[in-house]
């Protein structure tokens, strides 16, 4: 049980929380159609890191945190110059930028050697959720990941209703004084919070998976956004246990002599939970014919 | 005057959306916009709303329109909001409830009941719990209508409010306009059917990006000034405008 509190739990807490701080944007930015918007934040954040640890020289989180979030807010602007200045939609512009972001975090971090320090590619997309243990006292990421969510969950609370008016009906939530500019920018900021905080304990993969795939398959299932938002917070949640235990169970079950990376398993357990669900609603509206 | 608009002018990129368009509505006044797709209409309503920004002067009750928002309620084109969001009807008209309910958004018993009286103006008391997908186009058309019915408003600028919908709902709708108008509000708007102007409207703004012709139906909605809005092809066949349909879009 001591084991099970020291090295299995901090993670599990982990990327329970990673995946509720990206599930909050997350079902927003699905609604919006700007659901590509979580892959390009969750990528340009490499470069962010490599260039705040050149920068600084420092590995501390806060240094590489600050480094991203730099980063996420120059490719939000970037995406925005693009789409109007190139004439793309929006998809076609995050995608430009994203990809050039992420290949130059890339090109950084092989030329300049940094990639000796705890930063290489395989853990930017993976993470390394299991080395994220109890030592003691609770590893760093579980506290900031912790703070957050939570403020993430209130300030989504606070805003709600201009939040989903702005949401379903742009033009409308203008003439009602709504603030629509702002809160499509304060959506973008939540998402590279999220994404940044996500990252830099669980990966790519798994934030890009988390901003997405639980807010998908609630949305299949529910009627109401609250519903559809409260269904996405069990989905992540049930994924990111559930990932974590088959990533380092699965394989001992059936004789193998290695586990899984927990991060991976995690967003294919999200995947899979999305193809049910997508199976669960076409028989639902089968059966309401 | 409820809305007097100057020399309204709209550029997107090279397309001249709005060239110098003017025109006036008196209080109590049923103002259908008419003219040929492309003519800028929508983009009127829209720059009238400060939605885009065009150049030329809009004065609504004297004043200037930022501060008249909370009595001009905007019903736009229903194909412009996706209708599987995951919203119950009632939760639409409450939207018309924002300026009162304000950012937390407490919705009291009155306000609930307020929001309903507005649904069931438009016939659709029944429907306040039905997601908003399960409706068809002319019952998702007099939920919009139901949404700026809740704002309290008393000038009401409607983009295409009969596009699509079936002749029941457009009846529902021609008479909650009416008994609005009877109550002292102004309406505004956008249509398509040359053939029902004289039937609902009492004023015409004939336009084709810049004014054409505006007035009351009988004085304004003429053979040559038609003509002169949609061009000698109207006079040739005059139905071929109702097929073709209310598809008209600003580029942006």
């Amino acid at each position: 049980m001591d084991e099970f509190l020291l090295f299995s739990l901090p993670p599990m807490l982990i990327a329970s929380l990673a995946a509720i701080a990206c599930v909050l944007p997350g079902n927003f930015l699905l609604l919006s159609r700007r659901a590509m918007l979580g892959d390009a934040m969750s990528h340009v954040v490499l470069p962010g890191i490599v260039a705040a640890f050149l920068l600084t020289g420092s590995g501390s989180g806060v240094v590489m945190g600050a480094g991203a979030l730099a980063a996420a807010g120059l490719s939000a602007l970037l995406i925005e110059w693009v789409t109007r200045r190139a004439r793309l939609e929006p998809g076609a512009a995050m995608a430009v930028v994203f990809t050039t972001m992420f290949a130059l975090g890339v090109v950084l971090l092989e030329t300049t050697g940094t990639s000796g320090v705890h930063l290489d590619v395989e853990h930017a997309l993976y993470g390394n959720l299991e080395s994220l243990i109890w030592l003691g006292g609770p590893p760093p990421e579980l506290l900031r990941l912790a703070l957050i969510a939570t403020g993430l969950a209130l300030a989504l609370r606070l805003i709600w209703r201009p939040l989903v008016l702005a949401t379903f009906d742009p033009v409308f939530a203008q003439t009602q004084g709504i603030p629509v500019g702002w809160l499509r920018a304060g959506l973008t900021a939540a998402t590279a919070l999220a994404a940044v905080a996500a990252f830099q304990a669980v990966g790519s993969i798994l934030t890009i998976a988390m901003l997405i795939c639980p807010a998908a398959s609630a949305r299949l299932l529910t009627r109401t956004l609250p519903a559809q938002i409260m269904a996405s917070l069990g989905f992540a949640v049930a994924s990111a246990l559930l990932g974590y235990v088959l990533a380092g169970y699965a394989p001992l079950w059936l004789g193998l002599p290695f586990t899984l990376s927990a991060s991976g398993m995690i967003a294919t357990v999200s995947g899979l939970l999305l193809a049910l669900s997508a199976l669960i609603a076409s028989h639902l509206a089968r059966a309401a014919l | 005057m409820a809305l007097r608009v100057q020399g309204l002018t709209l550029r997107y990129n090279e397309v001249l959306a709005l060239d110098g368009a003017s025109a006036q509505f008196p209080i109590g006044s049923m103002t259908a916009i008419i003219g040929p797709n492309g003519a800028g209409k929508s983009t009127f309503l829209k720059s009238v709303l400060g939605l885009v920004a065009a150049a030329g002067t809009v004065a609504a009750f004297g004043g200037p329109v930022a501060q008249s928002m909370p009595r001009i309620a905007y019903v736009p084109q229903r194909a412009a909001v996706d209708w599987s969001f995951p919203v119950r009807v009632i939760d639409v008209v409450l939207m018309g409830c924002y300026r009162k309910t304000g950012l937390l958004g407490l919705i009291d018993a009155a306000t609930s009941a307020h929001a309903m009286a507005a649904l069931a103006r438009v016939g659709m008391q029944d429907f306040a719990r039905r997601q908003i997908g399960a409706l068809s186009g002319g019952q998702q058309q007099r939920v919009f209508l139901a949404r700026a019915l809740a704002q309290g408003a008393d000038l009401f600028l409607l983009d295409e409010p009969f596009a699509g919908v079936d002749a029941a709902t457009e009846a529902a709708i021609i008479a909650v306009l009416k008994a609005l108008r009877k109550d002292g509000a102004t309406i505004i708007a956008v249509h398509h059917d040359l053939s029902s102007v004289a039937a609902y409207f009492d004023r015409v703004l004939l336009m084709n990006r810049r004014t054409v012709a505006e007035g009351p139906v009988a004085t304004t909605f003429t053979r040559a000034a038609l003509a002169q809005a949609y061009g000698p092809a109207l006079m040739l066949d005059p139905t071929d405008l109702r097929s073709e349909g209310p598809t008209e879009r600003p580029a942006a």
